[in-house]
C-alpha cells in the first residue's frame, strides 16, 4: 500500500486503506461485518495505523470521539452496515452536539440491493443526516477519492463535527484504474470564514475598552481553536474574569487568579454572579446553551452588549441577541482584537467578583464520611493537576468539572451537548490512544460506567492503561437528586443495586470480580483514609484499573440554578445537611 | 385555503429565500429534514434545475418574525450542499405561482366563470357539462383574488406549484 504509482488500479477497499494513510491517522476503531469485509481484508495489511477492535460500535464512536477531542486529530471508525452503522448514531449525535471531529465509514449492501430491504440494510445517510455535519452514500468508484477527501476536509474545518461516508459492498470491490488520492480539496458550496471582519472586531475592541463591567465566557470553539494564550493575554491585559462552559474547561487555566470556573446551572456563584452584573459579555466560542443561560428573558439582565465571537454564524444570536457578531476562528480574531486593545484595570469590579469567589468556594462536607467530591479533589492532587480527565455524564461530570483544575485546552472530555452516559470509559481509552504518555483518567458513575462497560475487553487486550474511577452512589445520582427536590423525594427507577429483605442491599455487580474476569485490576474503597493508596496504586498500574468508591448516597451537586430559572434562584446547597459548611 | 385569502394573499413576515444547491441525491431531504428538526414552517418550496445542470434552485417562501427568519438562512447556510441562499423579500422581485383549479360550472355559470377567467388572464384548460379547470399564473395577489372569485360557485380541486421567484432587473442570483 501506499505507492500509488506503482499500481495501476485499486479496489475501493484498497482506496480507503490509502486514504486513510495519507490523511496521517494514526488509529481506526471499528467492528467489522459482512458489507465491510472488503475494507476489512485490506485493514491489516497496512503499518501505518493500529486497527482497535471495541466490543461495540458505540464505543467505536466514542472512541474516535475522545481520540479527536483530546488531540486535535481527526478519529476514525469503520464499521459494517445495518446494525453496525446505527449503533454509531449516539455516538454520532453526541460528537455533533459537541463539534468533536470524526469521519465515520460505513458498510452498505450492493448499490443493486440498496432500497430493496436486504440483510443488514439501513438508510444510513437518512439516518444519520441529523446527526452529522454531513454524509456520502458512494454509489461509484470514480468518486471514492474525493469523498474520502471531502469527509476529512468537512469533519475538521470549520466548526468541526461528525461526517459518514456510506460504502456499498460493489464499490469497495469494484476497481479504479489510475487511482491518485487528490491532494487538494475545493467544495464550492462550503467555505467556511477563518478571519473575522476587522470593523467588526475594531468596535469590540471599543465596546471592552469602554465595558465597566466586561467578562468573558469561554466555549468548546475556544478549545478547538487552541487560543489559550490569547485568552491569558486578553483577560490580564483588559482586567476581565473568565467563566467556562462545561466544554470550555481549561481553555483558560483554571488556577488563574482571573478565572471564575463553570458557570450555569451547576456553576460557581461567583461565574454565575458575575454573569449576572455584567455589562459585556464577550463570547468566545461558545453557543448560550440553556444549562448556561437559564431563563433566557432573566439572563445577564444588566448586560448593555454581547461581543459574540464564533466560526458558526448559526450560533450568534441564536438564543442571545448579539450586539457586535464576529464570524472567525477564535484565535484567529483574538490576535486581531489584542492589536487594537490598550490595557486596562477595573479595580472595583474585578475585587467584587474575587471577594465572592474567596467567600463562597465550591465546597463539600469534611466530616470523616467518603464523599464523592473528595475522590476527585485527591484525584487532582496526586495527579499533579495534569491528568486528562474523561467525565461520564450525571453528579459524577458536574463534580470532575468542579473539583478537578483544568490548566490546558483538550485535558477535560465530555459529552455535554448530548448529555450521552456511557461517554466517558470508551471516549478515554480513545484519549489514552492519542495520548499514550499521559495519564488518562475515566470519572464516571456506577450507572454511566455499565453503558460500555463491554470495553473493558478492548481495554484489556490492546494494553490501554486508562484508570477509571467509578463514584459508586448506588443511585442514578442526578436524577435521583432531582427527585429529591423537584418530585418530592420519589426515587423513582433510580436505584441500581440489590435489595436485601433485611433493608440492607449488595452492590451489583461487584466491579472487581468484573475486572478479574476481563484481566484488569479492580480496587473497592470504602473508607476515606483508603482514598490516596488506591489511587496511587492505580495510576502506578501499567493497565487498565478500575477503583470502585463506595461513596455517600444522597450527596447532590451544588450550587444549582433549576432548569429554566434564573440567577436569582441559585440553590446554594447551604441547607443541606449532607453539603455541610465544615 | 381560508388562510391564504387574508391579507390581499401575503401574510405579515413571509419571506421568499431562494437557494442555490448542488443538483445532487438527497438535498432536498437535508433542507427539509433542517426544517422540520429546527420546528420552522415552510408555506412552499419549489425545486428545479438551473441553467447549469450541476445546480438547482429552490424557492422556498417561510414565515417568522426577524430572528427566525435570520436563523433559517443561517441553518440553510451551513447546510454542505447549499451554495447560496437570498432573501428576496427586502429587494424588488417578481414571483409568480401556477394554479390548476376546477371549479363546478353548468350552463348557468360557465358564462360567467369564462369572464372572470378572462379577466384574470387566466385559461381555460378543460371543460365539461359539470366542471370547468382553469389555469391561473400570477402572483400571490392575483392567486387569492380569482379563487375569491371562483368559491362561490363551489371549487372542486385545487392544485399549486409553489412560488418561484428572482430579482427584478439586471441584478442575478449567481453561484
Amino acid at each position: 500500500m501506499g505507492k500509488s504509482s506503482a499500481k495501476p488500479s485499486y479496489t475501493g477497499a484498497e482506496i480507503v486503506v490509502d486514504a486513510l494513510e495519507r490523511e496521517g491517522v494514526e488509529v481506526v476503531f471499528g467492528y467489522p461485518g459482512g458489507a465491510i469485509l472488503d475494507v476489512f481484508d485490506k485493514l491489516n495489511q497496512t503499518k501505518k495505523f493500529r486497527f482497535v477492535l471495541t466490543r461495540h460500535e458505540q464505543g467505536a464512536g466514542h472512541a474516535a470521539d475522545g481520540y479527536a477531542r483530546s488531540s486535535g486529530k481527526v478519529g476514525v471508525v469503520i464499521v459494517t452496515s445495518g446494525p453496525g452503522a446505527t449503533n454509531t448514531v449516539t455516538a454520532l449525535a453526541t460528537a455533533h452536539m459537541d463539534s468533536a471531529p470524526i469521519v465515520v465509514i460505513t458498510g452498505q449492501v450492493a448499490t443493486a440491493a440498496i432500497g430493496n430491504d436486504a440483510f443488514q440494510e439501513a438508510d444510513v445517510v437518512g439516518i444519520t443526516r441529523p446527526v452529522t455535519k454531513h454524509n456520502f452514500l458512494v454509489k461509484r468508484i470514480e468518486d471514492l477519492p474525493v469523498t474520502l477527501k471531502q469527509a476529512f476536509y468537512i469533519a475538521r474545518s470549520g466548526r468541526p463535527g461528525p461526517v459518514v461516508v456510506d460504502l456499498p459492498k460493489d464499490v469497495q470491490k469494484a476497481a479504479l484504474p489510475g487511482y491518485q488520492y487528490p491532494d487538494t480539496v475545493e467544495i464550492r458550496s462550503y467555505k467556511p470564514v477563518r478571519e473575522g471582519n476587522i470593523a467588526q472586531i475594531k468596535k469590540a475592541a471599543a465596546a471592552i475598552q469602554r465595558a465597566k463591567r466586561p467578562v468573558l465566557y469561554v466555549g468548546q470553539g475556544a478549545v478547538s481553536s487552541e487560543c489559550q494564550k490569547e485568552l491569558v493575554e486578553l483577560a490580564e491585559r483588559c482586567d476581565i474574569p473568565v467563566t467556562t462552559t462545561l466544554l470550555g474547561l481549561g481553555a483558560f487555566p483554571e488556577t488563574h487568579d482571573l478565572a471564575l470556573h463553570m458557570l450555569g446551572m451547576h456553576g460557581t456563584e461567583y461565574a454565575n454572579f458575575a454573569m449576572h452584573e455584567t455589562d459585556l459579555i464577550i463570547a468566545v466560542g461558545a453557543r448560550f446553551d440553556d444549562r448556561v443561560t437559564g431563563a433566557l428573558d432573566r439572563f445577564a439582565p444588566r448586560r448593555e452588549g454581547v461581543i459574540h465571537i464564533d466560526i458558526d454564524p448559526s450560533s450568534i444570536s441564536k438564543s442571545i441577541e448579539a450586539t457586535i457578531p464576529v464570524v472567525g476562528d477564535c484565535r484567529s480574531v483574538l490576535r486581531e482584537l489584542l492589536k487594537h486593545l490598550k490595557p486596562a484595570k477595573r479595580p472595583e469590579w474585578v475585587k467584587q467578583v474575587l471577594d465572592l469567589k474567596a467567600a463562597r468556594p465550591l465546597r463539600f462536607a469534611n466530616d470523616g464520611k467518603l464523599h464523592p467530591q473528595y475522590v476527585i479533589d485527591r484525584l487532582y492532587h496526586l495527579t499533579k493537576g495534569e491528568a486528562i480527565i474523561v467525565a461520564d455524564v450525571g453528579q459524577n461530570q458536574m463534580w470532575s468539572a468542579h473539583y478537578y483544575h483544568y490548566t490546558r485546552p483538550r485535558q477535560f472530555l465530555s459529552s455535554g451537548g448530548l448529555g450521552t452516559m456511557g461517554y466517558g470509559f470508551p471516549a478515554a481509552i480513545g484519549a489514552q490512544l492519542a495520548n499514550p504518555d499521559q495519564t488518562v483518567v475515566c470519572i464516571a458513575g456506577d450507572g454511566g460506567i455499565q453503558m460500555n462497560i463491554q470495553e473493558m475487553a478492548t481495554a484489556s487486550i490492546e494494553n490501554v492503561p486508562v484508570k477509571v474511577m467509578i463514584l459508586n452512589n448506588s443511585y442514578l445520582g442526578m436524577v435521583r437528586q432531582w427527585q429529591q427536590h423537584f418530585y418530592k423525594r420519589n426515587y423513582s427507577g433510580v436505584f441500581l443495586h440489590r435489595r436485601l429483605p433485611d433493608g440492607g442491599f449488595e452492590y451489583v455487580p461487584d466491579f472487581v470480580k468484573l475486572c478479574e474476569a476481563y484481566g484488569t485490576l479492580g480496587i473497592c474503597v470504602t473508607k476515606r483514609e483508603d482514598v490516596d493508596e488506591a489511587i496511587r496504586t492505580a495510576l502506578r498500574t501499567p493497565k487498565c484499573v478500575f477503583v470502585d468508591f463506595h461513596v455517600e448516597q444522597e450527596e447532590n451537586v451544588w450550587p444549582m440554578i433549576p432548569a429554566g430559572q434564573s440567577f436569582k434562584e441559585i440553590m446554594t446547597g447551604d441547607e443541606d445537611p449532607q453539603h455541610g459548611l465544615a | 385555503m381560508a388562510d391564504l385569502q387574508s391579507k390581499n394573499g401575503l401574510r405579515e413576515h413571509e419571506h421568499v429565500i431562494s437557494v442555490l444547491v448542488e443538483n445532487r441525491a438527497g438535498v432536498l431531504a437535508r433542507i427539509s429534514g433542517m426544517f422540520s428538526a429546527r420546528g420552522f414552517n415552510i408555506d412552499s418550496l419549489t425545486v428545479g434545475e438551473t441553467a447549469d445542470p450541476t445546480v438547482s434552485r429552490m424557492t422556498i417562501t417561510a414565515r417568522g418574525d426577524d430572528s427566525i427568519i435570520e436563523q433559517i438562512i443561517k441553518q440553510l447556510r451551513k447546510l454542505i450542499d447549499v451554495i447560496r441562499v437570498v432573501d428576496l423579500s427586502h429587494k424588488d422581485h417578481v414571483d409568480r405561482e401556477l394554479v390548476l383549479v376546477k371549479v363546478k360550472a353548468d350552463k348557468k355559470t360557465r358564462g360567467e366563470i369564462v369572464q372572470i377567467t378572462e379577466i384574470f388572464r387566466a385559461k381555460t384548460v378543460d371543460v365539461s357539462h359539470e366542471e370547468m379547470t382553469i389555469e391561473v399564473v400570477g402572483d400571490q395577489n392575483k392567486i387569492s383574488a380569482i379563487l375569491d372569485m371562483f368559491r362561490p360557485f363551489g371549487i372542486l380541486e385545487v392544485a399549486r406549484t409553489g412560488r418561484v421567484a428572482m430579482f427584478r432587473g439586471a441584478e442575478t442570483l449567481k453561484l
